[in-house]
């Protein structure tokens, strides 16, 4: 592993990490804890073997770690902190946001395994390596979690969501 | 239709465009006939569309600087201009070490039921035990060493002492690097000793000596890479050495040679 090949997984580490986390702050120093990490287990990474793998599971673990160090403080949900990408058009924009919202509402192993397929295009045999997980539990989470995903983005469940009123209705 | 009946990993697999072709027809076919299934796979079509869009923008953000400098290897950073966190993580590093010890202390308790070479394998080799205690002493700019290299006698007689064993500081003036002093550290299984020498430049070079091995494999010298520490050890009896340094591979060979013969003739 060396510098430059370190360089160009952050990007896509940090996006997975802003999508778990929300916080931008947070998620880059969830990165940076990550990088830290991957340096001081060196020795544990087989040369030749998938890198971004390899450092997607740093990051699961160091985030499983945070969790259970404290029950709280990683599920605040600060909608100004929270910063939204924009799109062309304001309807998009408030879709977006209410995306976001829905996708915090996922418990943390559904949305984690969400995201490692939208985003990472990860196949599920890959997500159960990388999260050390078996196959049939990384399949029973993306089918809850999607189905979660749509029912909140229906206002079937969810109704506490924060930014609701500003749900777009076609 | 297929004999294989649908399920939810297909549906699931039929969102990511993950089934063989053959399969993808079948669910195509099935979900032609169940509009309901169907309207749930676009959803879910939509959804990862909707999250990628969504998460796009942060791919083309420029990199803060303080990731970018934690790109390199950690005895590449100077210590004094990282962050707050990043000072913390060498405590981390520091608790990691403790958790090492306690895993000696827990493999030693435990030796009696396991065969030496699998206690062995629980305990942290040599040159990473090194490296990282290179890693974690060397960049302190207030205080590298416990005794300073004035009071060398006190040094050599408190360590001897200590690991219940004559230990020396080579001397290596002769290679540019002169004696800054010592430590005690933990090791697997009890006390381990640590010497720093710096050159001229400020370039810090660490030895770590262990009395713990317990089984007789002398070895020649081996080289080991941490990041970017570099790191020969040998084995000589019951004693452990490693040299490291952020150095290159050829001038750290130079100095371990010059110490490998010094002890030779000790």
């Amino acid at each position: 592993m060396d510098k430059a090949a370190l360089i160009v997984e952050i990007p896509r580490l940090r996006r997975y990490a802003r999508a778990m986390l929300g916080n931008p702050a947070a998620a880059d120093d969830l990165v940076q804890d990550t990088l830290e990490r991957a340096w001081s287990r060196l020795a544990l990474w087989r040369v030749g073997s998938d890198l971004r793998a390899w450092l997607f599971g740093i990051m699961h673990n160091l985030r499983v770690d945070q969790l259970r160090r404290s029950s709280v403080s990683m599920t605040s949900i600060d909608e100004e902190e929270i910063d939204v990408p924009t799109r062309a058009t304001q309807n998009d924009q408030l879709e977006m946001r209410d995306l976001e919202s829905a996708l915090r509402q996922l418990p943390d192993e559904q949305r984690e395994i969400l995201l490692l397929v939208a985003l990472e295009e990860m196949r599920y045999e890959e997500i159960a390596a990388t999260l050390n997980i078996p196959l049939g539990t990384v399949m029973s989470r993306l089918s809850r979690g999607r189905e979660r995903l749509r029912q909140i983005m229906d206002g079937r469940v969810g109704g506490n969501l924060p930014s609701a009123n500003l749900r777009v209705v076609r | 239709m297929s004999q294989h009946p649908i399920t939810e990993h297909d549906i699931q697999a039929f969102v990511d465009d993950a089934l063989s072709e053959s399969r993808r027809l079948e669910l195509a076919e099935y979900l032609e006939v169940n509009p309901d299934e169907a309207e749930r796979v676009a959803t879910y079509r939509a959804q990862k569309e909707a999250l990628k869009a969504l998460f796009q923008p942060v791919l083309d953000e420029a990199v803060p600087d303080r990731l970018q400098q934690f790109a390199s290897a950690p005895a590449a950073v100077d210590v004094r201009k990282r962050p707050f966190l990043a000072r913390w993580s060498l405590e981390r590093i520091a608790a990691g070490l403790l958790v090492a010890l306690l895993g000696g202390v827990a493999g030693w308790l435990a030796h009696g039921q396991y065969s030496p070479v699998d206690s062995l394998a629980r305990m942290s080799p040599l040159p990473r035990q090194a490296a990282v205690a290179h890693v974690v002493f060397s960049p302190d700019v207030r205080r590298p060493v416990e005794v300073r290299a004035e009071q060398e006698d006190q040094l050599v007689a408190w360590l001897s002492k200590r690991l219940g064993t004559p230990v020396h500081p080579p001397k290596l003036g002769a290679l540019g690097y002169e004696l800054i002093g010592g430590r005690l550290l933990p090791g697997n299984t009890g006390p381990v000793a640590q010497f720093m020498y710096h050159d001229v430049s400020g370039q810090r070079l660490t030895l770590y000596v262990t009395t713990e091995n317990a089984v007789s494999n002398d070895t020649g010298f081996r080289f080991a890479q941490e990041g970017a520490v570099n790191v020969f050890y040998w084995i000589d009896g019951k004693f452990g050495y490693a040299l490291s340094a952020g150095i290159d591979k050829g001038e750290l060979a130079r100095v371990a040679t010059a110490v490998y013969d010094q002890l030779e003739r000790q």
